[in-house]
C-alpha cells in the first residue's frame, strides 16, 4: 500500500513542466484564439443548422455530424461580439465535452501551433471581464497575441445569467 | 433447464467472478466502504435469488456470509485476512454448489454446517482463535456417492468463457455440442442421466452470445449513416427513370431498411422480460411471509431499450419485493382494519411523452413516517429540527439514502438497508427519476420515469414558421385541417384560441407563440391542428403544415438545453437534418394545465356526459288509451312501426304479430286492446337483446328533447309520473312495467315503494353495458328518490373511484364486456375506498350458484334484472343497513 504515490503530486509535477503545448488556432474578428489540439474532434465548413427555439441566444442550433447530434455555439455571441454578417461563411471546431459534442462557430480556423510554456502569461487585469471569464491566459507570439479559450467555461451555461 | 435457473446461473457466475476480485481488493483496502458495500450487495443479491429459487443450501451459506459482511460494513468486525479467507471459502462453496446445480438442476446433498458454523462464529466475534482449518475443497462431492469423480480433462477445462447464455432458454443439456469439445464428451444418454462434468461447457455456451452494447451502438450509428447515404442516392436517381442504377439502388434500399430494423430490434425488448421472474418471487414471498399477495402486471409489452431494461431489472425486483414485504400488512392485520385479505401489488408500464413510466404501487400500510424520522436522526442524516421543517413527502425520500431500512427485523427477504439506494442509483444512472408517494393506510407508489434515450418512436413531423418539429405519434389523437371556409374556424376568447370540435371546445396552443418563433404576417389559407392528449387532458397544437410520420430514434438534447421543457429530445431524420422532438407533456405543463389537473377536469367532463341527472333526454310523445299526452324516453324505443291490423294474430288470447321472423307480443297501455277497426296501428317496439315487445298506441305526437324531471309521481302501475315536457303536462310511461307483461318469465308486480323521505337523495352508481337498462333504471331510480349516476362499464366506474366520488350503493350488471360484474365487485372490494359501499348485482341469470358467487366476490345482494320491486326494496334496505352500521 505504501508504494502508492499520491496521485495528485505526480500529476502536478508533470503539468508544471510541459515543454510545449499544441493549439488549434482560430480567428474571430481578427483576434487569434487557441484551444488545446487534443480536445478538438473535427473542423467543419459551413453546415446546415437546425435552430432550437427557446435556447440561449448563443446556441445557434444543432447539426448532424456523421449520425451524431452536435450543438452549435456561436462563439462571437458568447464573447459579447456582434453576429457574423450573413454573407460571410464561418467555420466550426467540434469539441467533446462530457461525452457531448459541441461545435464552436468561429470566423475561420488556422493552423496548429506548438507553443512553448515560456511564452504563456496570465490574463492581463485590464482584459474585459467577460473575456477574462472564458480566457485561460495569453501566449505571446511574434506578431500577435493568442487567447487560450477555456472550453469548459465557454460551454457552461449554468454559471452566467 | 428451467429458464429461471439458467438465468440465475449466468448472473451468479458473473457476480461471483466480480466478487473474487472485489474481495481481494477489500483485503488490501479494508476500510473502503464502497468496495465493502459492493460486495455486500452482490452476496445479498445471490442470497435473495436463491431463496426464491428454492435453493436452501446456497441460501444458508450466502446468508451466513452476508452476516459477516454486514458486521464488516457496520464496523463491528475488522477485516482480517482470516476473515476474508473464510468469505472466499464460502464463495468457493457457492461455486461448487452452483456447478452441481448446472449439471443436475438440483443442489448437491450434504451439509455446510462446518462452514456456516465458522461464519457464525466470525460474525459473533469468536474468531480470535486459530485460523479455521482449511476444509477439504470439495467435501460435498465426496458425499454425493453417485457423482463420478471429475475427470482430469474436465478439471483442466478452462472456466466458462465470457459469452454466456442470454435470456433465451438455454438449449437443453441433451443437445450434444459438436466439435470444440474434447472427445471425452459422453453420449447424449449419459448427459441426461449422469451429467458428466463436460456438460458444464455445453450448457453455458448456448446459442446466444453476449454482445457489448457499445458495439451495437456503433452499428446503429453506422446504419444511420448508411440510411442517409441511401437517401441521398435515391434523391439523385429520382426523376431519371431509365437510370441503370435504379434497380440495384432499390435493392440496396430494401437491404438498408431491413438492416436498420434488424439493428434496432437487437436493442428493443418488452419490459415483460424483466418481469418474468416477479410472479415467482412474489409467490414464494407470499408463502414465506404467509401473506396473500396479488401481483398485477400491466403494459408488459411496452418496449424498452435492452440496456435500460438490464439496468432497471434489479431495481424493479427490489421494489416489488419491498412492496410485498414491507408495504403490505400481514393478512391478520389487513383483516382487522377491514382491508381485503389479499394485498395488491401493481406494476404498470407505459410510454408517456418521450418517457417510459413504470409504476409500482401497493395497497399496504404506506411508509411509516415516524420510523423514517427516527432512522434519519439515528443515522445522522438529519436533525430533529431539520425534519420539522420538511413535509411528510420530503421525509419519505430518506428511504433512498444508503444504509436505510426501517424493517423492524432483518428477514431473509429484506431489511438490511440495501435496496432503495441501489434502486435510485441504478435509475439515475440511466438518466431516470424515481418518485415516491405514500399515504398512510392506503399504500405507497413508486413512479419510475426513464427517458426513452434510445427507444424508437413513431413521430409526426410538422412545420411551423419554416421550422420542422416532431411530435410523438403516441400522444397524437387526430389532425384537423382548418381553412378559411371550413365550418368552424379558430375562435378567440380574449386571445386564447379555441376550436369547436364535435360539440366540444378544444383549447389550442399556438406553437409559434409558444416557441417564440417569428410570427409571419401573411394570413394563411389553411392551418393544421394536432389534437394531442396528455393523460386525459386533450388540447390542440396549431401548426402550419403537417408532413409524414417517421420512425425516429430519440436522442437526448445537449445538457445546456435540458432546461427547455418543451422538448423531450432531438433526432436525425431520414434526410439527415436534425429536428427537435416536442414534448406534449411539457407543452401541457407550460400552457397552464398540469397533467393532474387535466385528468380531473377531463374525467369530470366525461362524467357530466355520462350522468343523466340533469341532461336533456329525447322523449317520444304519444297518445294511447286517452287524450292526455304520454311520453317515454326515446332511447328505450327500438323502432316505431305501423302494423297492419290484418296481421295481428292471437295465441292464448293474447295479440301478437310476426315481426322480423319472430313473434312479437302486443301490449296495450291500459290493458284493454283498443285496436282500430281497420287500417294500420302505430306500435312502439321495445327491444332488448332477444326480447321484443310492441306497445300499441293510438297516435304518435312528437319527439321532443327536454329535461326529464318527474314532478308528480303517480300511484298507478305502469306510470313513472308526470313531467312538464315541451310546456305540457305529460305522463311518463314506465316501459319497464310493460316489458314483463309481454313475457311470462319477467316479474310483473306493481307494489312500488317510491321515494322514502328519510333519505336525502342517496347517490347510486349504476353500471350496465346495456343502454336500454341504463335508460330504464335511471328514471325509475330517480323517481324513487335516488340520485343516479350511470356508466357503461366497470372501468368507467373505477375511474369515478379514482376521482374520489362517493356513493351510497352500487348496482352492477354481471355480464358486461371487459370487466365482468364479478371482477368489478372484486376490484371494488379490494380497495378500501369503496369497500363499504353496498353492492347489488343485477343479472338475467339468477341461479343459486350465481347468488353464491356474487356473495363471495362481495355483492350484498343479487337481483334478477326485471325484478324492479325487489331492486327498490333491496336498495332501500341495504342502504338503511349500511347507514345504520356506519
Amino acid at each position: 500500500m505504501n508504494q502508492i504515490v499520491p496521485a495528485g503530486k505526480r500529476q502536478s509535477t508533470e503539468l508544471a513542466a510541459p515543454e510545449t503545448q499544441d493549439f488549434v488556432t482560430m480567428f474571430i474578428e481578427g483576434q487569434l484564439f487557441g484551444i488545446p489540439v487534443l480536445t478538438v474532434q473535427d473542423v467543419l465548413g459551413p453546415q446546415k443548422i437546425t435552430r432550437i427555439p427557446l435556447a440561449p441566444r448563443e446556441v445557434a442550433g444543432s447539426l448532424n455530424l456523421r449520425g451524431r447530434i452536435v450543438t452549435a455555439i456561436d462563439v462571437r455571441l458568447r464573447l459579447g461580439l456582434k453576429k457574423r454578417a450573413e454573407e460571410k461563411k464561418g467555420m466550426s471546431v467540434v469539441v467533446d465535452m462530457g461525452g457531448e459534442l459541441y461545435s464552436l462557430m468561429v470566423d475561420s480556423v488556422g493552423e496548429v501551433l506548438s507553443l512553448p510554456a515560456a511564452k504563456f502569461e496570465r490574463n492581463p487585469p485590464t482584459l474585459d471581464p467577460h473575456w477574462r471569464e472564458f480566457s485561460i491566459g495569453i501566449y505571446r507570439l511574434d506578431d500577435k497575441l493568442l487567447v487560450v479559450l477555456d472550453v469548459g467555461k465557454l460551454l457552461d451555461f449554468t454559471r452566467n445569467e | 433447464m428451467d429458464d429461471l435457473l439458467s438465468e440465475f446461473l449466468t448472473e451468479t457466475s458473473e457476480s461471483l467472478s466480480t466478487l473474487d476480485v472485489a474481495l481481494v481488493n477489500l483485503e488490501q483496502n479494508p476500510n473502503d466502504p464502497q468496495i465493502l458495500g459492493n460486495i455486500f450487495r452482490l452476496v445479498h443479491t445471490i442470497k435473495g435469488t436463491c431463496g426464491f429459487l428454492g435453493l436452501p443450501r446456497l441460501e444458508h451459506v450466502a446468508h451466513a456470509g452476508e452476516n459477516v459482511l454486514g458486521k464488516f460494513r457496520d464496523g463491528e468486525l475488522e477485516v482480517t485476512p482470516a476473515a476474508v479467507t473464510l468469505i472466499l471459502q464460502s464463495i468457493d462453496r457457492i461455486k461448487l454448489i452452483l456447478g452441481h446445480l448446472e449439471q443436475n438442476e438440483c443442489e448437491p446433498e450434504g451439509s455446510d454446517e462446518d462452514l456456516i458454523a465458522q461464519l457464525n462464529a466470525m460474525a459473533e466475534g469468536r474468531a480470535g482463535g486459530p485460523p479455521p482449518p482449511p476444509p477439504p475443497p470439495m467435501p460435498t462431492f465426496e458425499s454425493v456417492a453417485r457423482q463420478p469423480e471429475p475427470e482430469p480433462v474436465a478439471a483442466a477445462a478452462p472456466p466458462p468463457p465470457e459469452p454466456e447464455p442470454d435470456d433465451e432458454p438455454a438449449p437443453s443439456a441433451s443437445v450434444p455440442v459438436p466439435a470444440a469439445q474434447p472427445p471425452a464428451v459422453a453420449a447424449p444418454a449419459a448427459v441426461v442421466t449422469g451429467a458428466p462434468v463436460e456438460a458444464k461447457e455445453s450448457a453455458v455456451a448456448a446459442q446466444t452470445i453476449r454482445v457489448n452494447v457499445e458495439l451495437l451502438e456503433n452499428l446503429m450509428t453506422l446504419v444511420s449513416e448508411l440510411v442517409l447515404t441511401r437517401n441521398q442516392l435515391l434523391q439523385m436517381v429520382r426523376g431519371k427513370d431509365d437510370s441503370e442504377f435504379a434497380t440495384p439502388l432499390q435493392r440496396l434500399s430494401h437491404i438498408t431498411t431491413d438492416l436498420q430494423e434488424g439493428v434496432m430490434k437487437t436493442r428493443m425488448q418488452p419490459i415483460g422480460n424483466a418481469w418474468a421472474k416477479l410472479p415467482r418471487i412474489v409467490r414464494d414471498l407470499s408463502v414465506e411471509m404467509n401473506k396473500k399477495i396479488d401481483l398485477q402486471m400491466l403494459g408488459a409489452d411496452t418496449e424498452l431499450d435492452r440496456q435500460v431494461l438490464e439496468l432497471i431489472k434489479d431495481p424493479l425486483t427490489h421494489m416489488v419485493r419491498n412492496s410485498a414485504d414491507h408495504g403490505l400488512e400481514p393478512t391478520e392485520e389487513r383483516k382487522r382494519i377491514g382491508k381485503p385479505e389479499i394485498g395488491k401489488v401493481v406494476l404498470n408500464a407505459y410510454h408517456e411523452g418521450g418517457h417510459i413510466i413504470i409504476e409500482i404501487s401497493d395497497d399496504g400500510r404506506g411508509l411509516n413516517l415516524d420510523r423514517i424520522k427516527q432512522k434519519a436522526i439515528q443515522n445522522g442524516l438529519a436533525t430533529e429540527s431539520e425534519l420539522e421543517a420538511l413535509t411528510p413527502q420530503q421525509i419519505y425520500q430518506f428511504i433512498f439514502k444508503a444504509g436505510f431500512s426501517t424493517a423492524e427485523k432483518v428477514t431473509s427477504v429484506s431489511g438490511r438497508g440495501v435496496g432503495m439506494d441501489v434502486v435510485r442509483t441504478n435509475i439515475e444512472k440511466i438518466g431516470g427519476t424515481v418518485e415516491l408517494k405514500s399515504v398512510p393506510g392506503k399504500g405507497s407508489s413508486f413512479v419510475i420515469k426513464i427517458p426513452l434515450t434510445l427507444a424508437i418512436v413513431s413521430a409526426l413531423i410538422v412545420e411551423c414558421a419554416s421550422e420542422r418539429f416532431a411530435i410523438p405519434q403516441i400522444s397524437v389523437l387526430e389532425l384537423v385541417r382548418v381553412t378559411g371556409n371550413s365550418e368552424h374556424g379558430i375562435e378567440m376568447i380574449n386571445n386564447a384560441p379555441v376550436l369547436r370540435l364535435r360539440d366540444r371546445l378544444l383549447p389550442l396552443v399556438s406553437l409559434k407563440r409558444l416557441l417564440l418563433l417569428a410570427e409571419d404576417t401573411e394570413e394563411r389559407q389553411e392551418t393544421f391542428i394536432v389534437v394531442t392528449q396528455v393523460g386525459t387532458y386533450t388540447f390542440g397544437i396549431i401548426v402550419d403544415r403537417v408532413f409524414d410520420t417517421e420512425e425516429i430514434v430519440v436522442k437526448p438534447v445537449a445538457p445546456i438545453l435540458r432546461h427547455i421543457s418543451m422538448f423531450s429530445g432531438n433526432t436525425i431524420l431520414g434526410d439527415g437534418s436534425v429536428i427537435m422532438i416536442l414534448d406534449p407533456n411539457g407543452i401541457a405543463g407550460v400552457t397552464g394545465e398540469s397533467g393532474l389537473l387535466g385528468n380531473a377536469q377531463a374525467a369530470e367532463a366525461q362524467v357530466a356526459r355520462e350522468s343523466h341527472a340533469d341532461a336533456k333526454t329525447s322523449l317520444l310523445v304519444f297518445r294511447a288509451g286517452g287524450e292526455d299526452l304520454k311520453a317515454v324516453p326515446l332511447a328505450l324505443v327500438a323502432r316505431l312501426e305501423e302494423i297492419d291490423l290484418q296481421e295481428i294474430e292471437h295465441s292464448h288470447g293474447k295479440p301478437m304479430v310476426q315481426y322480423r321472423g319472430h313473434l312479437m307480443p302486443l301490449i296495450a297501455i291500459d290493458g284493454v286492446m283498443n285496436f282500430r277497426d281497420e287500417g294500420r296501428q302505430p306500435v312502439l317496439v321495445f327491444s332488448d337483446q332477444d326480447h321484443t315487445m310492441g306497445l300499441v298506441v293510438d297516435e304518435i305526437v312528437d319527439i321532443v328533447e327536454d329535461r326529464l324531471r318527474v314532478e308528480l309521481s303517480a300511484g298507478s302501475p305502469g306510470i313513472i309520473g308526470t313531467a312538464v315536457i315541451a310546456g305540457k303536462a305529460t305522463t311518463i310511461i314506465d316501459a319497464g312495467y310493460y316489458l314483463p307483461q309481454a313475457f311470462g318469465d319477467w316479474f310483473g308486480r306493481n307494489d312500488k315503494e317510491f321515494g322514502n323521505p328519510d333519505f336525502h337523495a342517496p347517490r347510486i352508481l349504476l353500471v350496465d353495458d346495456s343502454p336500454f337498462f341504463r335508460n330504464l333504471l335511471t328514471p325509475l331510480l330517480s323517481v324513487a328518490g335516488y340520485e343516479v349516476i350511470s356508466v357503461e362499464s366497470a372501468d368507467r366506474a373505477l375511474l369515478l373511484r379514482e376521482r374520489g366520488d362517493e356513493f351510497d350503493a352500487i348496482i352492477s350488471d354481471i355480464e358486461m364486456p371487459g370487466m365482468s360484474g364479478f371482477e368489478f365487485a372484486q376490484a371494488v372490494r379490494s380497495d378500501f375506498r369503496w369497500s363499504q359501499i353496498p353492492m347489488v348485482a343485477l343479472s338475467s341469470h339468477a341461479t343459486e350458484k350465481d347468488f353464491e358467487r356474487g356473495r363471495q366476490v362481495g355483492f350484498n345482494d343479487y337481483i334478477a334484472k326485471f325484478d324492479r320491486d325487489a331492486l327498490l326494496s333491496t336498495l332501500a334496505s341495504t342502504i338503511a343497513a349500511s347507514k345504520g352500521a356506519a
